[in-house]
């Protein structure tokens, strides 16, 4: 499966620091199985209702908005929560209405049945 | 303390260890999901990141560490010294090798220990584990709060 990123449209002189512009690339882990497609991807700090899984001209997109639980003034900062963003271009193989997905421990699993057309089928030849 | 005067050279010193300090943890910091966490050979790098957040009664500390086994995560206080230990759960082992297109996550057993600020009440801890994200709660120990002193005036 390919990565790609889809040129956004930008508002001209959006500035750089602008939340939505500034996004993490989060770690992802893609496997095929008999039935299809899994993508991991860790999404610490992310809410079940805080991602966003989309598909659009064979491109598929991950958002996600992450939370800090940390109370308090900060003393000691080593990461920063922003939103996550990745996209990857899907081939025809992959049946767009079965997408479904998972939430769990701030990792998401997005499974990608295989298409009906690419399941392979046994021709019988008959002899006339 | 003592008052002392002004000395350009001893304020560039200063500034000198300021800059060294400021540079000292860059070679550590790297990318905070970058699987070389788990791999030994590459880096012991620090895992998980931390962060550490303080109020009048608590210190907070918030580990980012997605896809952990609950059961998995130690969490011990000696002294000023915190100690985070845990699993991240590798997935189904029944997926061969090559099935595998990207694999970035990582999976493996992780310790880190933490010098705490002040002194707390390691009785008194307390942790949750919600999307991905460790938080630890550290009453801080009675003596370790300030106390307000009242000035009299005659």
């Amino acid at each position: 499966m390919k990565e790609t990123t889809v040129p956004q449209k930008v508002e001209q002189k959006a500035p750089d620091t602008r939340e939505e512009s500034r996004t993490l690339i989060p770690a992802v882990d893609i496997f095929e199985m008999d039935h299809g497609l899994a993508v991991v991807a860790d999404l610490p700090g992310v809410e079940k209702d805080g991602v966003e899984i989309q598909v659009d001209n064979n491109i598929l997109s991950i958002r996600g908005t992450a939370k800090s639980l940390l109370p308090g003034e900060p003393l000691h900062r080593e990461y920063q929560l922003q939103t996550y963003f990745r996209q990857f271009e899907l081939g025809d193989a992959v049946n767009r209405e079965g997408i479904r997905a998972e939430m769990k421990h701030g990792v998401l699993t997005v499974h990608l049945p295989k298409a009906e057309a690419s399941v392979p089928k046994k021709i019988s030849v008959q002899v006339a | 303390m003592t008052l002392r005067l002004w000395d350009p050279f001893r304020e560039l010193d200063a500034l000198r260890r300021e800059v060294d300090r400021a540079f000292e943890d860059y070679g550590a910091w790297k990318w905070p999901f970058s699987r070389t966490a788990f791999v030994p050979w590459v880096s012991a790098r620090t895992y998980p990141l931390l962060n550490v957040g303080e109020d009048k009664d608590n210190l907070y500390v918030e580990a980012l560490a997605p896809g952990l086994d609950p059961d998995s995560i130690e969490i011990s206080v000696l002294r000023d010294t915190l100690r985070i230990a845990g699993q991240k759960a590798p997935l189904n082992p029944d997926i061969k090798p090559e099935a595998f297109h990207r694999s970035e996550r990582g999976a493996g057993k992780f310790v880190r220990t933490l010098t705490l600020p002040v002194e707390v009440d390691s009785e008194k801890v307390s942790a949750q584990y919600k999307n991905g994200l460790l938080l630890l709660t550290l009453p801080k120990h009675e003596r370790a709060k300030p106390k307000q002193i009242t000035v009299a005036v005659n």
